[in-house]
């Protein structure tokens, strides 16, 4: 019998590149007579260039040319250019320079004369509101595609009312409500009202967004830093208006995206079109530094909150304002937080309104947990504010609030296919022994303070109908083709593996083909949102699946008797008229040619697949189909996260000592891998929280906090020394793996067990603010609040 | 001082905490040019020159290598831009995360940080120089991370690696608090931190039975 690959830890296929120092990222790439590209940053926020007198760098020695933004593709309205004369936010790149050393390039960067005319900017979304408050753009705050700019402004009574501490009744672009809030209200044992802050975060992947390109003829050769890579090359082509057949695009190796290189990146267009004009390859390297400003960041929110519980302690009614900070090219996090709000505390009774704000601070993007993150941080704490003001354990305010199978949430009732949010929290409660742990609860050592918390998070886990792609080659290896790209997830294996257990196959007989564009790839979802594990265990599973079909069919044809009495294991295929290698099968199946050899290939096929499919026919057996497995209702995983803290009251430092995080995402395939992304994104999230910090001088608008040491991710001091994590491992019954994505929702459980802790730690005070640093604690505890109550990225 | 003279002070008497100043004293702004690269023939580009190169031996990964550096030139560029060794990675280019650790002569030093003048007459070891060049067999280190199949994205993992390989020879039998501490000079953003710990547990353990 071959080996079982689902539910096992095996090394990721590319580990030994990784630690030899063989893998190549998009810096370690190099090409014949490469030059080096610097960028010109905007020094303001906002801005319109007047003039550019480059004659000074030109003429340098070294110095080969110039790319303005007036030869770059850029569209109107709020939408992001490579290069732009009308900065949005300091840091944004104003032109090019590429020189044959990079110290060159920033030396002719330095001697460009560039006249700016300064415009008026907003970095605090309430600003904008005000009713004479400054917009990010020169037209507007606002934007649609049918109707262009417009202006929203709150009146000066919402105003009056957030000023005096209230909750505002203003007018939003969003808004929805479910059942009848007012009456549930009314209802309503219990009803908190908050005022809440998260800060927007840079992602400050480890890898910064650098990347090379070079043209020969009409192809370019493009070694990009993305998440995704079937899609990233179609988002390259769309973005310069080429044919992407003509693209190469390599990305063999991502150092870390976490949303911000989805479908690769906005510089990566600088390389490919520098190169272009000056014939020359051309490396852009991004500094830390840099990466601050075109990379991505998390958008913050300033909300109000309204949430009514029974007597019994179930949450009966929510009112949720969200004003959303979304840097000069907005995000979409607003409206999965309020989804996210409805789906964990099933209110039954819901208003949601939200609206995203232009600003002009560095452009936001999905970070791990979109919304969910942000919202789930900052709602658990009230919750368990809540339980304790109704005299109910914390826990179980938890588990009675968490939904149940036949949930139905958002304003169109939504539906999941599983959930078991309840049995994590109770694998959690006996994993940390959360009983032991609430009598140390409020203990004290010194000037330290324990406190314990418990954060539920759920997030999108999966998508469908993707195309998966494998050959079986006549030295019978079974090549699984992945358009996905290899973030650091371990996904481009992991998807792999119930494919091949399905075949027989034994993990050393499997190669994996990934991070070219020219070695074929099936169409792919792109990295994001924990669609992956989901998406192409389903596209793997199902071309696995007509492999296996063609498999019995070849060996039918060749040695008699029904195709469905044979059976594959280990390399070898069995039935009643004997025994062939599958290294056989594939001669056999490239003799037969038509669908088994790929010469023929389905109908139902992504049309992006079709050209990687025919560069690989006739080479062997192919497998190749849509995942038309089907499916009802949205795919969501869990994670409930527990935390012990101990807060020091003296220096406001928070340690946390203990972290246990349970998910529900169905089928385990890789238990080492899920650990890592658990905790991962637990420490994530807890680095969101506590360790992270934006902020902008509002007098100019620009950021203090530029690099690592200023917005620092957790190290390894910031961990809690004792971390555990489980799963609760039951299948989700509408897929044909039963596996769910685990990336986003991690982040949420960790930020939110970190903050419930932290209340905890004082006595049951919500900050009701993120990150928790030393200093806001301190202020907090000492009556001395620091910042203005909703004050977004203040130091 | 002239540009030689400069030199041969630079090797006796910098130390990771006068970089700055040696940065300065050679002549560039340490602020915005110290961590960019400058040209190398080896890549095709006509070198523009301002500064005087100076053809030094290094002592990579045992071998004798003979490159052009200028003076205030970073460890990490020349090995990553003139010596092909990519390896190194550059996360933060000023001692911020850790993803260029190196050892120099045996201790780990962050490669953004260290000019190549400073290394000349040591030994520079870097992730491509851990393996047995004759046989390819891993170091234990990297073993035990084979085995216990630490790292995401891995972007930080060389980084990692050379550190854990200083801390077991500095701290043979360490505990999980004591390695904590001990590589905590490294940044790792998918913060798969406890596996990395369980990692240096496990290289420990296999160094002490060899």
């Amino acid at each position: 019998m071959a080996e079982k690959l689902v539910g096992t830890d095996i090394a990721p296929p590319d580990l030994h590149a990784k630690i030899t120092g063989r893998a190549k990222y998009a810096e370690d790439f190099r090409a014949p007579g490469m030059v080096f590209a610097k960028l010109l940053l905007s020094p303001m926020p906002h801005a319109r260039v007047r003039n550019v007198d480059a004659s000074r760098a030109l003429a340098m020695d070294g110095v080969i040319g110039i790319l303005r933004a007036s030869e770059v593709p850029s569209r109107e309205g709020p939408r992001e250019a490579c290069l732009t004369d009308t900065p949005r936010y300091e840091g944004e790149p104003i032109l090019a320079v590429a020189a044959v050393d990079e110290e060159t390039a920033a030396a002719a960067i330095e001697a460009i004369e560039i006249d700016f005319e300064p415009l008026p900017f907003v970095v605090d979304p309430l600003d904008s509101l005000r009713p004479d408050g400054p917009n990010a753009y020169v037209d507007g705050n606002q934007f649609s595609g049918q109707d262009g700019w417009s202006d929203l402004k709150w009146t000066d009574s919402d105003f009056a009312t957030i000023d005096g501490g209230g909750m505002p009744n203003p007018s939003c672009p969003v808004e929805w409500t479910k059942g009848d809030p007012e009456s549930a209200f009314a209802e309503s044992a219990l009803v908190l009202e908050e005022t809440i802050v998260h800060q927007s975060l840079s992602h400050h992947p480890m890898e910064p967004r650098s990347n090379m390109a070079y043209w020969e003829g009409e192809t370019l050769h493009a070694f990009v830093s993305t998440q995704s890579s079937q899609q990233t090359k179609f988002a390259l082509a769309g973005a310069l208006q080429i044919d992407p057949e003509n693209i190469n695009l390599v990305s063999e190796y991502c150092g870390g995206g976490f949303g911000s290189k989805i479908a690769g990146t906005t510089v990566m267009q600088i390389p490919a079109l520098f190169s272009r004009k000056i014939d020359r390859p051309v490396m852009l390297r991004i500094t830390r530094y840099e990466e601050n400003y075109v990379g991505r960041a998390r958008p913050g929110f300033q909300s109000w909150l309204k949430m009514g519980f029974l007597e019994n302690g179930k949450c009966n009614a929510i009112d949720l304002i969200i004003v959303q900070e979304s840097g000069p090219y907005g995000a979409g996090d607003f409206n999965t937080a309020g989804m996210i709000a409805d789906l964990t505390y099933t209110p039954q009774n819901m208003h949601f309104r939200g609206v995203s704000m232009y600003t002009n601070t560095p452009p936001k993007a999905a970070q791990r947990g979109p919304g969910g993150a942000q919202i789930i941080s900052m709602m658990e704490p009230i919750l368990e504010k809540a339980a304790r003001e109704l005299g109910i354990d914390r826990f179980e305010m938890h588990r009675l609030n968490a939904p149940g199978a036949d949930v139905e949430f958002g304003p169109r009732n939504a539906t999941l296919t599983s959930v078991h949010a309840v049995e994590a929290l109770e694998q959690g409660r006996e994993m940390f022994d959360w009983d032991a742990k609430l009598a140390m609860s409020g203990q004290r050592n010194g000037s330290k303070v324990t406190g314990i918390g418990i954060g539920l998070s759920p997030y999108t886990a999966g998508s469908r109908g993707r195309d998966g792609m494998m050959l079986i080659r006549p030295d019978g290896k079974l090549y699984v083709h992945q358009g996905i790209g290899n973030l650091g997830t371990h996904s481009i294996a992991d998807t792999a593996r119930p494919a091949a257990e399905l075949l027989g196959y034994d993990w050393e007989d499997v190669e994996i083909v990934w991070g070219n564009s020219a070695r074929a790839y099936p169409r792919s979802t792109v990295q994001a949102g924990s669609q992956t594990t989901t998406a192409h265990t389903r596209a793997n599973h199902a071309a696995a699946s007509d492999a296996l079909r063609k498999i019995r069919a070849v060996a039918a044809a060749a040695m008699g008797g029904s195709p469905s009495a044979y059976r594959v294991d280990s390399g070898r295929v069995r039935g009643p008229g004997g025994t062939m290698t599958l290294a056989r099968i594939a001669e056999r199946a490239i003799a037969m040619g038509g669908e088994y050899s790929g010469m023929v290939l389905p109908e139902d096929i992504h049309a992006q697949t079709v050209p990687a499919a025919q560069m690989l026919a006739g080479e062997g057996l192919m497998g190749i189909a849509r995942d038309n497995y089907g499916g009802e209702g949205n795919i969501y995983s869990w994670v409930a996260g527990f935390a012990m803290v101990e807060l020091d009251e003296e220096t406001g430092v928070v340690e946390l000592k203990e972290y246990v995080g349970i998910t529900d995402c169905g089928t385990v395939i890789h238990p080492r891998s899920l650990g890592a992304q658990v905790f991962g994104g637990s420490i994530q999230g807890m680095g969101m929280a506590m360790t992270q910090r934006w902020v902008f001088d509002p007098k100019w608008g620009v950021p203090f906090a530029n690099r690592l040491y200023t917005a620092r991710p957790p190290g390894f001091l910031d961990i809690p020394s004792d971390l555990k994590w489980g799963a609760v491992n039951i299948p989700d019954p509408q897929d044909p793996v039963g596996a769910k994505g685990i990336g986003e929702p991690p982040v949420g459980a960790g930020a939110a067990a970190l903050t419930c802790a932290v209340a905890d730690a004082m006595g049951g005070r919500c900050l009701c603010r993120t990150p928790l640093t030393p200093d806001i604690i301190l202020a907090e505890l000492e009556g001395r609040p620091i910042h203005g109550r909703l004050d977004q990225h203040v130091g | 001082m002239d540009q030689a003279e400069s030199m041969g002070v630079l090797e006796e008497k910098y130390t990771r905490r006068t970089f700055i100043k040696g940065v300065i004293a050679t002549g560039a702004t340490a602020s915005s040019a110290g961590h960019l690269f400058r040209g190398s023939p080896l890549l095709g580009a006509a070198t523009y020159q301002t500064a005087t190169e100076r053809l030094i031996t290094l002592n990579v990964n045992g071998q004798e290598r003979r490159v052009d550096v200028l003076p205030h030139e970073t460890l990490a560029m020349t090995l990553r831009y003139k010596l092909g060794l990519t390896g190194t990675k550059l996360g933060c280019d000023r001692a911020e995360c850790g993803a260029c650790t190196l050892l120099v002569d045996g201790v780990a030093q962050y490669g953004c940080s260290m000019l190549t003048h400073q290394v000349r007459g040591r030994a520079v070891t870097t992730i491509e120089g851990l393996e047995d060049p004759d046989t390819g067999e891993l170091s234990v280190v990297q073993q035990a991370v084979m085995e216990e199949g630490a790292f995401q994205c891995a972007f930080c993992a060389p980084g990692f690696i050379m550190a854990m390989t200083e801390m077991i020879e500095v701290n043979p039998n360490p505990t999980r608090e004591e390695a904590r501490h001990a590589l905590s000079g490294n940044l790792c953003r998918c913060a798969d931190y406890d596996k990395i710990l369980t990692c240096a547990m496990r290289a420990a353990e296999l160094a002490r039975s060899v």
